[in-house]
C-alpha cells in the first residue's frame, strides 16, 4: 500500500461518465446518421462534417482563448450538437450554412450561457430556427442530392408542406393524399422530403430504444409527446378527417421522431424531475400541432421545443419529485 | 411482485465475495485498546485504573447519560492504561489498555452453546439484561437498544423489522450470522417482540441471498411449532436496491408507510431492529453476555479468494492486528474501509481498534475509489433519480456552494441520509454529498437553535 486515499463516503462510483453519456448520444445518432448518406450521398457527409468540426473547433477555440477554461471537447457535447445540427438541416443545405449554424450553436446558444450544462436552449435546434429565418431559401429548399440509393433525385416540398399548401388551395386531404401517392409504409422507412435525419422512423426508433437500454434517457419526455401529437390530433381528425391529418401521419411526418427522441430529451435544456418531463412533453406535442394546424409554418416542433426549453425552470420550480415521508 | 421502498434507490454491484466464508474466531491478540465511545450519545466513564485486574466480561465503562451504553472488558488481564488514543477518524477518545491472559469469565455468563428457546416473562428484567450487557444497534448507528425498545408511552409500536437487508455492497457479516447463527437470531426477535408488545415482527432479506431467505425461514417455522412466543414472526423477501437497509427505507418497503421528516420511526409504529442486534439481545437476555463480540467481513477486490474472510472479533482489537493475522494489507489497496463502500469510513489509522458496531475492512483499489476530476453539472437529473429521500442535490448542492440556509431548509436538506445515492450515479462527478452533508448540519444546528429554549 504505497498511497493511502482517505475521503468521504461514497467510496465507489457508478460506471458513468459526461462523455460515456454523450458519446452513447452519438451512437443513438449513428443509424439515421447512415440512412441520411445512403439517401443524399457524399452532399450529406460534407454537411456531417462541416458542422460536427466546425462545432468542435469553435468550442475549442472559446475555451481555450475566450474564456481560457479547461478544454472540454473531449465529452462528446460539442459531438453530438454537430451531429444533430447536420441532421436538422434540409439535405441540399450549403455548406456554409452548416457552417454558420454550428457557430451559431456552440457559440451563441452554448458557450455564452457559459458551456456544457449552462445553456438555455437546445443549441441544435435554436441554430435551425435562427438559420430558418435568416436564410429561408436556403432552408427550406428541399432539393435532393443524389444519394448511394438509386432513388428519382426530383425535388419537392415536404409532405407537411404539400399538405399545408393544399389545404390552403381548398382541396380536401383524401384529394391531395391521392394526388401526391402517399403511403405510411413508406413513411416508416423513408420520409424524403424533409430535414436530412428524418428521413426514417425505423432508425431513430433504434436510437430510442439504444438510449433507454443504456438508461441515458428516460421515455417519459418522448412518449408525453407521442401521446398528445396522436390524442390532439386525433379529435381534429375524428371532427374532420377532410381537413385535419390523422394521427399517424403526424407522429411519423416532420421532426416529430427526431425531436422528441434527441432534441426535446437533452439534459441540460429539459425538466429535472419525471413529472416536468411529462409536463414538458405535453407542452410540446400541443404547440406542435397547434402550429401544424393553425400555423403558417407547416411545422412547428422547433419552435414547439424552443419555447418550451424556455419554461424548463418554472417547469423545475413547479414540479418537482415526491419527498419521502412529506406527502 | 417483491417488495421495496418506493423512492429513489441505486443498483452497485452487489461484489459478495467473501459470502462463502464461515465465520473463524479471531485468536486474542497481546494488548486490547477498548474505547469508551462505541454508541450513539454520551460517552461511558471508565471505571477501572491502571493496575486492575479485570475479567472478560467485566463492566469497565459505565453511562454517563440516558443516551449511553455500558462497555465491558473483552478479556481478561491487566489494565495498563486508561488515556486518549486515537480513533477510527483520528480523534483522540479514552481507551482502556489491558495486557491480555488466558480468558476467565465473569460469575453469570453462560458461555456454553446451548440454545435457549423460552423466553424469559418479565419485560423489566429483559431490558436490564439488554442494557446492562451494553446491547447497541449493530447496523451502523450503535443506538443503544434498551432506549429504542422503550418508546414514549404515547407513541405505540405495531410492527417489529429485523433489518437483514445488508444492501451495502461487499459486506457479508449479516449474511454469514443469519445462515450460522439464525435460531439465535430468531429467539433475540421473539425477546424484543415480547418487550415492544407488537404482534408482528418482520425479517426483511435482500432476494440476493437465497441461502439466508430460506435458512431463516425453516428456523421460525422450527421455532414456531416447537416453542412458545414465536407466533407472527415472518421472513419477508425484498428486491435489491440500496439504500433498503436504511431504516426510513425499510419501513417504506415493509410497511408501507413513510416518516415523518425529523420523525422517528415509532411515530408510524415500527421498530427496527438490525439481524446483528438481535443476535446480541439474545446473547444478553438468555446467556447474560454482555456486547464484547462482532462478526466483521475482510474483503476486496484486490484480496486474494483465499483471504476473504469473515472473523468474530473481540472489541478493542486493533485494526493492524487484523489485517496482519488476515496476511497483511494487499499493495493494491489505496483505501482502507470500515463499514461499506456506500457509507462506511475511509480509515487513516489502522492503529485504531474495533468497536461494538465495527462491520469490515475493505480494501479498495485506487481505481475503485479515487475520485475522478469536477465536470459542469449536464442537468441530466440522475441524482434526483436516486435520492432515496426524494431530494433534489444538484439543487442542493448549489443552494449550499451559495450558503442560502432558507433554501436549502425549505428544499429538505436536513431529510438526508447521506445514503451515497448521488455522488454515486453523478456523470459530471461533483461531489454532491460532501457538499450537502456540511449544509445539512449547519440547517439541523440553525432548527435546533430555533427551537431551543431562550436562555
Amino acid at each position: 500500500m504505497s498511497k493511502v486515499l482517505v475521503s468521504p463516503s461514497p467510496h465507489i462510483h457508478a460506471d458513468i461518465s459526461t462523455a460515456r453519456i454523450m458519446r452513447d448520444v452519438v451512437i443513438a445518432l449513428l443509424p439515421s446518421v447512415a440512412v441520411s448518406i445512403l439517401y443524399y450521398g457524399w452532399h450529406s457527409v460534407m454537411l456531417l462534417a462541416v458542422s460536427v468540426i466546425t462545432c468542435i473547433l469553435v468550442e475549442y477555440l472559446i475555451t481555450r482563448f475566450l474564456l481560457k477554461n479547461p478544454c472540454t471537447i473531449s465529452d462528446w457535447s460539442a459531438a453530438v450538437t454537430g451531429v444533430l445540427l447536420a441532421l436538422n438541416l434540409p439535405p441540399a443545405c450549403p455548406w456554409w450554412v452548416a457552417m454558420i449554424g454550428a457557430i451559431f450553436a456552440i457559440g451563441v446558444v452554448k458557450m455564452t450561457f457559459g458551456g456544457l450544462g449552462q445553456n438555455l436552449f437546445n443549441p441544435a435546434i435554436a441554430s435551425r430556427v435562427f438559420l430558418l429565418v435568416s436564410f429561408p431559401v436556403a432552408m427550406t429548399n428541399w432539393a435532393r442530392p443524389a444519394g448511394f440509393l438509386n432513388v428519382d433525385a426530383t425535388s419537392g416540398a415536404t409532405l407537411l408542406g404539400t399538405v399545408k399548401e393544399g389545404l390552403a388551395k381548398g382541396d380536401t386531404l383524401s384529394q391531395i393524399f391521392a394526388a401526391n401517392d402517399f403511403s405510411y409504409l413508406q413513411t416508416l422507412f423513408i420520409n424524403i422530403g424533409g430535414s436530412a435525419g428524418e428521413i426514417s422512423a425505423i432508425a431513430i426508433l433504434v436510437g430510442f430504444i439504444y438510449l433507454l437500454a443504456r438508461k441515458v434517457i428516460r421515455p417519459h419526455i418522448t412518449l408525453s409527446i407521442w401521446a398528445t401529437v396522436i390524442v390532439f390530433s386525433g379529435i381534429f381528425w375524428l371532427i374532420n378527417p377532410d381537413q385535419y391529418t390523422d394521427p399517424l401521419f403526424n407522429l411519423l411526418t416532420g421532426g416529430v421522431l427526431l425531436g422528441s427522441v434527441f432534441m426535446a430529451t437533452d439534459y441540460v435544456t429539459s425538466p429535472m424531475s419525471a413529472r416536468g418531463g411529462i409536463v414538458f412533453g405535453v407542452g410540446i406535442g400541443l404547440l406542435t400541432m397547434l402550429i401544424r394546424y393553425f400555423g403558417s409554418y407547416p411545422e412547428g416542433v422547433s419552435f414547439a421545443i424552443l419555447i418550451m426549453n424556455s419554461v424548463v425552470p418554472l417547469i423545475n420550480k413547479a414540479f418537482k419529485q415526491k419527498k419521502y415521508g412529506r406527502a | 411482485m417483491k417488495k421495496t421502498f418506493s423512492i429513489g434507490g441505486v443498483h452497485p454491484d452487489d461484489s459478495k465475495i467473501a459470502a462463502g466464508s464461515k465465520i473463524e474466531v479471531l485468536p486474542l491478540p497481546k494488548t486490547v485498546y477498548i474505547s469508551m465511545i462505541q454508541h450513539l450519545g454520551a460517552p461511558a466513564k471508565a471505571v477501572v485504573a491502571p493496575g486492575d485486574r479485570v475479567k472478560t466480561g467485566q463492566v469497565i465503562g459505565e453511562p454517563t447519560g440516558f443516551i449511553s451504553a455500558y462497555v465491558h472488558s473483552s478479556v481478561t488481564g491487566t489494565v495498563k492504561s486508561v488515556g486518549l488514543r486515537k480513533d477510527l477518524n483520528g480523534i483522540p477518545v479514552v481507551h482502556v489498555e489491558i495486557e491480555v491472559e488466558p480468558d476467565e469469565w465473569m460469575d453469570g455468563i453462560d458461555t456454553s452453546d446451548t440454545l435457549v428457546t423460552d423466553i424469559p416473562e418479565d419485560r423489566q428484567f429483559i431490558l436490564d439484561r439488554i442494557k446492562n450487557n451494553g446491547v447497541v444497534g449493530l447496523g451502523g448507528a450503535t443506538f443503544p437498544t434498551h432506549v429504542k425498545l422503550c418508546p414514549p408511552p404515547d407513541k405505540k409500536a405495531e410492527c417489529l423489522i429485523l433489518n437483514g437487508a445488508e444492501c451495502e455492497p461487499y459486506l457479508t457479516s449479516d449474511y454469514r450470522i443469519m445462515l450460522e447463527k439464525s435460531e439465535q437470531i430468531v429467539v433475540g426477535a421473539a425477546i424484543m417482540k415480547k418487550v415492544l408488545g407488537v404482534d408482528r415482527t418482520v425479517i426483511g432479506i435482500e432476494e440476493n441471498k437465497p441461502e439466508a431467505i430460506a435458512k431463516m425461514k425453516e428456523t421460525v417455522s422450527r421455532l414456531q411449532s416447537s416453542a412458545k412466543g414465536y407466533d407472527g414472526i415472518e421472513v419477508m423477501t425484498l428486491k435489491k436496491k440500496y439504500p433498503q437497509g436504511g431504516e426510513k427505507q425499510l419501513i417504506d418497503a415493509v410497511m408501507h408507510r413513510q416518516v415523518k421528516s425529523m420523525g422517528l420511526p415509532i411515530d408510524v409504529g415500527a421498530v427496527v431492529q438490525n439481524v446483528a442486534t438481535s443476535l446480541a439481545v439474545y446473547d444478553a437476555v438468555q446467556k447474560n453476555m454482555p456486547l464484547i463480540t462482532n462478526t466483521l467481513t475482510v474483503t476486496g477486490n484486490c484480496l486474494p479468494a483465499d483471504r476473504q474472510k469473515n472473523y468474530l472479533f473481540r472489541i478493542g482489537y486493533p485494526l493492524s492486528y487484523i489485517a496482519e493475522y488476515n496476511g497483511g494489507v494487499p499493495d493494491a489497496a489505496a483505501k482502507i474501509v470500515s463499514g461499506g463502500p456506500m457509507m462506511g469510513k475511509a480509515i487513516s489509522n489502522l492503529d485504531a481498534t474495533t468497536q461494538k458496531g465495527s462491520s469490515s475492512l475493505l480494501y479498495l483499489t485506487e481505481e475503485q475509489t479515487a475520485r475522478k476530476s469536477e465536470s459542469n453539472c449536464i442537468r441530466c437529473g440522475k441524482c434526483a433519480e436516486a435520492c432515496p429521500m426524494g431530494l433534489e442535490p444538484f439543487l442542493l448542492n448549489k443552494l449550499a456552494r451559495n450558503g442560502m440556509m432558507e433554501e436549502l431548509e425549505q428544499n429538505a436538506v436536513q431529510d438526508c441520509i447521506e445514503c451515497g445515492c448521488c455522488l454515486y450515479s453523478c456523470p459530471a462527478n461533483i461531489p454532491l454529498l460532501d457538499m450537502i452533508r456540511v449544509a445539512k448540519g449547519e440547517v439541523i444546528r440553525a432548527m435546533r437553535a430555533r427551537t431551543a429554549p431562550k436562555k
